[in-house]
This record gives structure tokens, C-alpha cells and sequence, in this order.
């Protein structure tokens, strides 16, 4: 199945048009954020401050990469696991955020904020941090630098690989992924 | 008395650390080739390519095979005819992941305390287990343990009257329940027996035997291959896409245990399995 390229940001026309099971390459900007990034960015949003970031059709990539060794963009930068994520994710996508990558299952909660709001849920390879760090061709930090790995990023990416795992209708990959392969060994 | 000097200790984790984060050992990456060539499912077939791709580009050029470079632990088996010179043993394994994680340019994900969570900006402290053992060797294993995998492991104290069906059970449902998060392709560590802080060790210590080398008594290696085969049978496969390599491998430990209790433990593991074991 050839891979559909996708250019961020995402309009809410192009995210509902994505299905659970296709393949994407990903190009232009993606941002990192995971736990405490999150956490920060929640916390900003209560007391009615301007995120730091234009979440607005943004795409969210939850990782947290090796540092980058001389000559290197960026060191290792494979998803990490999305539902410690899944508490903050519907604030963010009600502000307008269209895509997260990372790997491994969602809450409902989140699930219906991206039915309601018309966000994708996208995984990467989980693991495969050397193979994605080559797509990454540019970083920046944009804040939280003192978080370290956890500081939000600004990743300019050339044919990032990922498949939609949660599509806006609520299709679901890893619940159709595991049921047609049984079904082709029963 | 045998003399080892902590800086040596300290010079030998340093190395070690990078070490295991670049290269897979032999029997994972062997595992994880085969499977690529086996799997029947399109897209577990492609995901598995991609791991084979990724590993082979992090031994080539030097990088973490993972971004989550995990929280170093760190095993001794320490010969009781040894005498540590020039420095404290624990403090001689937290320099060497000092500099290990510094001089390879590996991620430090660890924090000082588990609620107010300020990152410690080194990697350290390792999490260090020391066993005595007879002669005048020091076995060092470094094993970085990744956390996404981590958090899908679960214990049981499981009554005697469960048996064998029960531990089968617990194990089938740790898998089921982890499902796509720990990145499947897994390795399992089954600890059973012992109390309720040794289970937990157990399991920890399977995932560092190779896995191609089954338990030594034939009805724990029986118990392992029909666990994996069922693991394998449900179905989640790499990555969470559907597929029969839920798992490369699984190991059981044991440790008698009290007339009362049936201690069970899952460690879960990614297929990002990492130990390197050295002899000084």
C-alpha cells in the first residue's frame, strides 16, 4: 500500500479524510511535547495564558530524543507511549490541534474529542528512533528548555513515516488490525 | 584476595552503557530477522522490517537503537575473595553511567524523587543489585530498562491452589492487557515464586538470559514455549497492527517459595531488549 504524503499543518478537511490503517509521510513541521510539556501547557491554558505554540491545525509528536552528537539534527527520536498523554490531549485538541503521533492506545475521552473536534490519532514505529531521526531534517527548541529531552521542539521532517491509528470517525486500528488477522488464521 | 580498582569498575560501565544501547545482543536481533522473514501479515511483516532497518542503522553509525535509553540497572555478581580499592563500589557503578550516558550522547530520563520528578541530568542513580557469589570474579551486567515497556508489567500473589492454570493466566493477561503500548514485538520475564520483592527480581533476571537458551529444567522450558506460542496467538503482533509475532521470547525464573503463597511476576520488555555482560 503506497504511503499518502501530508503536509502539516492539517486542515480539519484533510484530517477527516484520513482512515485508521493508512500510511502517511509527513512533511513540514511537527512539534515534540510528552509529560511535563504537557503538563505546562495545561497548566497555561487554566490560568487563561496564550500557549506557546500555534496549536491550530498543529501536529503533536509525543517523543523524547537522545541528544543530537556533533554533526547530528537530532539524536534518536522514536513515539513514546501516548496515553500518559491522554489527560491533557482533549484541551488541546478543542483549541484546534489536528494530529498526534506517538504509539499505543487512547482514552474515550480522547477518542470523542477527536470524533467531536476532527483530530487523527497517528503511530510511528515504536523503536525505530534511529530510522525516524533521519526524516527529521531541522530542530529547534521553542521552550521549556530546562526540561531537557521534554522541552517542546520544532521538528521540520521529510517523509516521516507513520499510519493512522485512530481516524475522526473512531476507527481503530489496533481493534481492526488484530480482528482481520485472526480472521486470516481461523 | 583479588584487588579491583572502583576506577576500573567505573571505566568498564561507562563503555558498557553505550555498548548496550547501540547493539542488540545476537539472540534479539537474530530473533527479530527471523520473525521479519516469517511473519504472515502484511503489515507486521513491514513493521518488522523496519525494526531490522532501524537496528542496523544504530550499530552502523553509532546511535541509540531507542530514544528511551532507560534507567540503567546494573547486576554484580560479586566474588566474596574480592576487595574494591580506591572508591565505593555503588558510587564507582553511578560514575560509570555518569560518563556512559554523557560521552554517548544518550538520553537521561531520570528523576531524583517519584512525585516532584526534577530530572537528575545524569542517568544516575543506577538501580544496582549485588549478589555474593563464591571466587574472585566480578560479573557486571548493564541492562538499560525502558520505561514504555516497564509500565505494562504486573504482580500477583496468586494462592497455591491457582497452579500452573492460574500463572498461565496471568501471563496471558498481562500481554492482552499491554496490547500495543509496550511495542510489541516483546520479551517476557516471568518471575514465580520466592516473596513478594524477589518475584519481582525474577522476572527482571529472565529478560537477561538469552533468548535462545531455554530454562535448564524441562518443565519450566516446556511452560515456556507453550506461553509464547499462546502469547502468540493473540493475535496483536508488532507494533499492535495484528500479527503473530506478539513475542520474540520468554523466560521463567523460580525461587522456592512459602507452603502459603504463589508469588507471580511479568516483567514486560520491548523488543529493544538491551543487557551486555562483561567478566573482570
Amino acid at each position: 500500500m503506497s504511503a499518502r504524503e501530508i503536509t502539516t499543518p492539517i486542515t480539519k478537511d484533510v484530517a477527516r479524510s484520513l482512515r485508521s490503517g493508512d500510511d502517511v509521510l509527513f512533511n513540514g513541521i511537527l512539534y515534540t511535547a510528552r509529560d511535563a510539556a504537557h503538563a505546562r501547557l495545561v497548566e497555561l491554558l487554566d490560568k487563561g495564558e496564550a500557549l506557546p505554540i500555534d496549536i491550530k491545525d498543529a501536529v503533536i509528536y509525543y517523543v523524547g530524543p537522545t541528544p543530537a552528537k556533533p554533526g547530528q539534527v537530532i539524536g534518536s527520536a522514536g513515539p513514546t507511549t501516548s496515553y500518559r498523554m491522554d489527560a491533557y490531549a482533549p484541551r488541546l485538541i478543542e483549541l484546534g490541534l489536528s494530529g498526534m503521533i506517538g504509539k499505543g492506545k487512547r482514552s474515550q475521552d480522547v477518542i470523542d474529542s477527536m470524533k467531536k473536534h476532527g483530530a487523527v490519532y497517528f503511530g510511528a514505529i515504536g523503536g525505530a528512533a534511529a530510522l525516524i531521526a533521519k526524516t527529521i531534517i531541522a530542530c529547534e527548541i521553542v521552550c521549556y528548555e530546562d526540561l531537557g529531552s521534554e522541552a517542546i521542539r520544532k521538528l521540520t521532517v521529510k517523509d516521516f513515516p507513520a499510519t493512522v491509528i485512530i481516524d475522526s470517525l473512531g476507527g481503530n486500528l489496533y481493534e481492526t488490525g488484530v480482528k482481520e488477522y485472526q480472521k486470516s488464521v481461523a | 584476595m583479588r584487588d579491583i580498582a572502583a576506577l576500573d569498575i567505573t571505566a568498564k560501565i561507562r563503555d558498557m552503557c553505550i555498548d548496550a544501547n547501540q547493539k542488540l545482543p545476537d539472540d534479539i536481533g537474530s530473533r527479530i530477522r527471523a520473525c521479519a522473514g516469517s511473519e504472515p501479515w502484511p503489515q507486521a511483516r513491514d513493521a518488522l522490517g523496519k525494526l531490522v532497518e532501524n537496528m542496523d542503522i544504530a550499530r552502523n553509525e553509532k546511535m541509540p537503537v531507542c530514544q528511551d535509553t532507560g534507567l540503567t540497572c546494573v547486576f554484580l555478581e560479586l566474588g566474596q575473595e574480592i576487595h574494591i580499592t580506591g572508591g565505593d563500589l555503588n558510587e564507582a557503578v553511578h560514575e560509570g553511567v555518569r560518563r556512559g550516558y554523557a560521552d554517548g550522547f544518550l538520553r537521561k530520563s531520570v528523576v531524583a524523587d517519584p512525585l516532584r520528578r526534577k530530572n537528575t541530568g545524569d542517568n544516575t542513580p543506577a538501580v544496582i543489585t549485588v549478589d555474593i557469589v563464591p571466587g574472585d570474579k566480578l560479573t557486571i551486567t548493564v541492562a538499560p530498562k525502558g520505561f514504555g515497556s516497564e509500565n505494562m508489567s504486573r504482580l500477583i500473589m496468586l494462592p497455591p491452589a491457582a497452579g500452573e492454570k492460574g500463572v498461565k493466566e496471568f501471563v496471558i493477561e498481562t500481554v492482552r492487557l499491554a496490547g500495543p503500548n509496550p511495542c510489541p514485538p516483546i520479551v517476557i520475564g516471568v518471575g514465580i515464586g520466592g516473596t513478594f520483592d524477589r518475584v519481582a527480581l525474577l522476572a527482571k533476571k529472565a529478560l537477561m538470559r538469552p533468548i535462545d537458551r531455554p530454562n535448564p529444567d524441562k518443565y519450566y522450558a516446556g511452560m515456556e514455549a507453550e506461553l509464547l506460542e499462546k502469547v502468540n496467538e493473540l493475535g496483536i503482533g508488532p507494533q499492535g497492527f495484528g500479527g503473530h509475532t506478539t513475542a520474540l521470547g520468554l523466560n521463567i525464573e523460580t525461587h522456592p517459595t512459602h507452603i502459603a503463597g504463589l508469588p507471580v511476576a511479568v516483567n514486560i520488555n520491548c523488543h529493544v531488549t538491551r543487557h551486555v555482560k562483561v567478566t573482570l
